[in-house]
């Protein structure tokens, strides 16, 4: 596939772990993405230009130019979910999709996380065949969908 | 049989046991595909960060369990860090003993926890010398002018 610097995705992926940020990076950007990895919630809202009393008028983040948002669920302080919620509040990043990912397999989570306009979520620990999915995703977000 | 193919040899049994054995499962297999040339040394790499960060939370945990007042919250969220690490990399002993561990900290059972806490320790002790005996026997074939085989 051709692609040129400027139509690889960039993918912003949201982890505390360590461990976990560095394997989402290396399975992102094996699948022709360019990666932003943030250790939280505030961090990410920081790099979106985002914060959490009142949005920029004046947009100075970039939100702009990332064309996805992965963040794991649990999370210290802020969680998965509420930053998923603070972007789809925004009226700047609500477009741009949100896949939640988290080691358990809980229901209610789920529909939670799909109510509040995450794209997907994902069980952790993170496969190549799940990027493919992601990847997949990416390149459907302006057409039609499911 | 020479020296490489000898080496080989013993580099897919040792890796075959240890999945047999339940030490490492298919996410293990998942971190070796993303290693390619542009990151010959991924593997490595992600499971170093692994040591590292595993005997912090070891220490961590060892700490928060000799409290006067044990913050099982706290408990949890360490043994929840290594639960995801270990997952990650396909140490499925030890995230084994770390499910446990997590269900004796929802019932606040220090005696339950202190049992884990030691079983973590030795299953991580367990992984890290075999991850490191299999990465050396990776380096001995590398040095012999072998190639490592891919184990599918």
């Amino acid at each position: 596939m051709e692609c040129y610097q400027e139509d690889v995705p960039h993918v912003l992926a949201v982890d505390d772990n360590l461990i976990d940020r560095k394997l989402v990076e290396k399975l992102l950007k094996s699948s022709s993405c360019r990666v932003t990895t943030a250790e939280n919630g505030m961090r990410a809202l920081e790099y979106l230009g985002l914060r959490e009393t009142h949005q920029q008028s004046n947009f100075s983040g970039n939100g702009s130019k990332v064309n996805m948002i992965i963040t794991d669920y649990c999370m210290p302080g802020m969680s998965g979910y509420e930053l998923l919620q603070k972007i789809k509040e925004s009226s700047i990043l609500k477009e741009v999709p949100v896949i939640i990912m988290s080691s358990e397999n809980i229901p209610t989570r789920i529909n939670e996380c799909l109510e509040m306009g995450a794209e997907m979520f994902m069980l952790k620990p993170l496969k190549l065949s799940d990027v493919k999915k992601l990847r997949h995703q990416l390149t459907n977000v302006e057409g039609d969908k499911r | 049989m020479d020296a490489v193919s000898q080496l080989q040899r013993q580099f897919v049994e040792y890796t075959t046991s240890l999945y047999r054995e339940g030490y490492l499962d298919d996410q293990f297999t998942q971190l070796q595909k993303l290693q390619d040339e542009s990151n010959p040394d991924f593997v490595v790499e992600v499971v170093t960060l692994f040591f590292e960060d595993s005997e912090k939370l070891l220490n961590n945990l060892t700490t928060a369990l000799q409290q006067e007042n044990i913050d099982y919250k706290q408990v949890d969220a360490h043994v929840h860090q290594f639960k995801g690490s270990s997952s990650s990399i396909g140490a499925q002993r030890v995230k084994n003993v770390c499910v446990v561990f997590r269900n004796y900290c929802d019932e606040k059972n220090l005696d339950g926890c202190v049992l884990c806490l030691q079983q973590a320790k030795n299953e991580y002790i367990l992984i890290r010398n075999k991850l490191e005996a299999l990465f050396n026997l990776e380096q001995q074939i590398l040095q012999a002018g072998g190639s490592v085989p891919m184990m599918a």
